[in-house]
């Protein structure tokens, strides 16, 4: 019985499918053999059936299927509460899961009189809530499929009510990836919160200390607000952000002006694909190409040079990461270089501005806008940009500007504390509030970004 | 010839021009000569070449990979497709105004500035605003505008934004300026204006003017050009080819049979 009602889902698909057709072939035979008229097309009134039949089908299912179990538990709950009121909550658990083991024949910890009589009535429980899983999504679809079948005449307006159903199912599906992300803020707000209660609400120490160790004295179960300081982790952040900027700004931009406005037709065609492919590599690659290839190298340039370089650098770290951004400054600020109108730079040949003088005083300032918000936006990934820097760049907190040392980021230590020994629950508090940090700081780019570019449309549009 | 005699007050005279775009040929073996101080019109049906033309005076199709140019283009006797000859230098010479009105997201004075600033025309910041204020008064904008010189150029009306066009191509002191249906994107009144701006600039400037309003072209030239699919098909004085075409095209085409 168990395998039917499994199955359930698959046999509610085939029976939408079933009164699909069957709709369709009454609303051909009303039509009399002239399609115009009815106010409906046939397949309509099919899509309407099938939508009535695999909706209510599924949701009598889902229903059953939640609350049908949880009032089997509960009711065999309370009735082993009765009948030895002085077992606690988590006994009675282990009572009713006994009973499920005799009832499907595997062992039980310990078979008593008791949990003889609830293994009785759970099979018998949950034989019914099986049947019933079956048989009343069966008896509710079908019915909903005939309560249509018998509506379809030329007249009934299929058309309409089976677009408002889609419609509908369309809102539900845009309203559960914003509920996601309001739930996921709120989760980071909730958490964020908590910790900072941990620390007896000195949000300051958080904000402006210069000592992170967070875990340090949670085995005496408090945690300490000296040691909650999260500057070091600013700055690391900052520093291999401001290093891969460096890198990805000037490349990624010049290679944007030569794509579009020297590569030839041809040149073009193949170049930005293959720069597009750049961004395609998945970013733990970068990571260990940056902490097996690059970070030794730059130790072994420093030390030629006679400066100690730590094998770990901010550097390392920062140059792989702009060369990971290259493709996303470039290829966006080529879109926007592409959108500023031929006719500005013909304007501007016109009156006998050579190629550079156009480029840089017609070309790029019109521009600029789309050339910040792709910068910033290129920030914010290099904000939140994890595997490089967990690889690269170092995990002990250390607060300098000195590119040749490690540093950690705020997304490095993030990934240390929930994968470190500590419990999830302790190490969760500094996590979420990085995290928190972290959204608000791309958020705010974000935003900025976004606002600008909409700015620059309605200027070209 | 008489054409031979009148030779020496030409500005630009052009023989046997043909423009290829990759395989298809655009303009045939056309023959104009572009009086000084005066202006000249260039008429024709969507597509019959004329502002392809246009833009062989100042070499605005080099720009255009697949745009060859052959024949003989001469601004003052010297051939301007010499190898010699520097396009950049030339289109400093050769100002144009195209079809729809393009100021620079600059402000008012930044995008009259911008063409004697790049060619280094001024030695002053006050000779520069001299320049920009005398290009601004001859495009008949000065008075709109002198209040609100550091606004951007974007920010005024069609008409306006043309004017200013006009502006930025003159402060670059050029003797001949090329205009591409100036005032196809304009409304009737801010029409009226730049044609009356036209026939005032012809005191100083030779102007080449694509158009397609016959109209236009009666009420602002002193000679038309008709062109049709490529050929120059009659020249001359404006009165003549409005009142007594010799070629039948020509005659279809200004009484609205073809177009």
């Amino acid at each position: 019985m168990l395998g039917l009602s499994n199955l359930m889902p698959i046999i509610i698909l085939g029976l939408s499918c079933a009164f699909f057709v069957m709709a369709r072939s009454k609303a051909t035979a009303v039509s009399n053999g002239i399609p115009s008229s009815l106010h409906s097309r046939p397949n309509y009134h099919g899509t309407l059936s099938f939508l009535w039949v695999l909706l209510l089908g599924i949701a009598t299912y889902l229903i059953l299927l939640i609350f049908g179990s949880w009032f089997v538990t509960g009711s065999l709950l309370s009735q082993i509460k009765a009948a030895n009121p002085s077992l606690a909550d988590i006994q009675a658990q282990l009572v009713l899961s006994d009973a499920k083991a005799i009832s499907e024949g595997r062992a039980a910890s310990s078979v008593d009189d008791l949990r003889e009589t609830i293994a009785g009535d759970y099979s018998s429980l949950s034989n019914l809530h099986n049947w019933s899983m079956v048989l009343i999504p069966l008896a509710l679809s079908i019915l909903g499929g005939l309560f249509q079948f018998t509506r379809i005449t030329t007249e009934w307006r299929a058309r309409n009510k089976s677009e408002r159903i889609i419609s509908s199912f369309l809102f539900v599906c845009a309203a559960i990836a914003v509920l996601t992300t309001i739930g996921i803020v709120l989760s980071l707000i909730f958490e964020t919160m908590n910790f900072f209660s941990n620390i007896g609400w000195r949000v300051d120490k958080y904000i402006f200390g210069t000592e992170w160790s967070p875990l340090a004295g949670v085995h005496s179960g408090t945690m300490d607000p000296d040691r909650v300081g999260a500057i070091p982790l600013f700055v690391g952040t900052m520093l291999i952000t401001l290093i891969a900027m460096i890198v990805a700004v000037p490349i990624g931009l010049m290679a944007a002006i030569y794509l579009s406005d020297f590569a030839s037709a041809h040149v073009r065609a193949w170049a930005k694909p293959m720069l597009e492919i750049l961004a395609g590599i998945p970013t733990v690659v970068y990571g260990f190409f940056a902490a097996i290839t690059l970070a030794p190298a730059i130790r072994g340039w420093g030390e030629a040079i006679g400066l100690s370089v730590a094998s770990e650098s901010a550097l390392a770290a920062g140059v792989v990461m702009g060369i990971m951004i290259i493709p996303f400054i470039s290829s966006l600020s080529d879109d926007v270089i592409n959108a500023v109108p031929q006719s500005l730079r013909d304007g501007s040949y016109g009156l006998g501005a050579t190629k550079a003088e156009t480029i840089r005083q017609v070309v790029l300032p019109a521009a600029l806008p789309g050339i910040v918000s792709a910068v910033l936006l290129g920030v914010s990934r290099a904000v939140g940009e994890t595997m490089i820097v967990v690889m690269a760049a170092g995990q002990g907190a250390n607060l300098t500007v000195n590119p040749l040392e490690a540093v950690t980021t705020v997304t490095v230590q993030i990934v240390m504390l929930i994968t470190g020994d500590t419990e999830a629950e302790t190490a969760a508090g500094p996590a979420f509030t990085l995290g928190f940090t972290l959204f608000c700081v791309t958020l705010l780019l974000n935003i900025v970004a976004l606002r600008i570019v909409r700015k620059y449309r309605e200027a070209y549009d | 010839m008489a054409q031979e005699v009148s030779e020496k007050q030409m500005k630009i005279t052009a023989r046997g021009v043909d423009v290829f775009y990759g395989e298809a040929q655009a303009i045939k073996q056309v023959d104009v000569d572009i009086e000084d101080h005066a202006v000249t019109a260039f008429i024709g049906p969507s597509g019959c070449g004329k502002s392809t033309f246009l833009r062989c005076l100042n070499r605005m199709n080099d720009t255009i990979d697949i745009c060859r140019v052959t024949g003989d283009i001469r601004l003052d006797g010297n051939d301007i497709y010499d190898p010699n000859i520097d396009p950049v230098q030339l289109r400093a010479q050769v100002g144009m105004v195209f079809q729809k009105p393009n100021p620079f997201p600059k402000s008012i004075y930044d995008n009259v500035a911008y063409g004697p600033r790049i060619h280094g025309l001024t030695a002053s910041k006050s000779e520069l605003d001299g320049l920009v204020e005398w290009a601004l008064t001859r495009a008949g904008l000065w008075n709109e505008v002198k209040d609100r010189l550091d606004k951007p150029g974007t920010g005024l009306s069609g008409g306006q934004q043309q004017r200013l066009c006009i502006a930025r191509a003159i402060a670059v002191q050029p003797t001949v300026i090329l205009m591409d249906e100036p005032c196809s994107a304009l409304d009737p009144i801010a029409t009226a204006t730049i044609e009356e701006l036209i026939d005032e600039l012809r005191t100083k400037f030779s102007i080449v003017i694509v158009t397609h309003s016959m109209q236009q072209a009666a009420r602002v030239s002193q000679k038309t050009a008709f062109f049709h699919l490529g050929d120059l098909v009659e020249f001359g004085d404006t009165n003549d080819i409005f009142t007594s075409p010799r070629d039948e095209r020509t005659q279809n085409y200004i009484t609205g049979r073809i177009g």
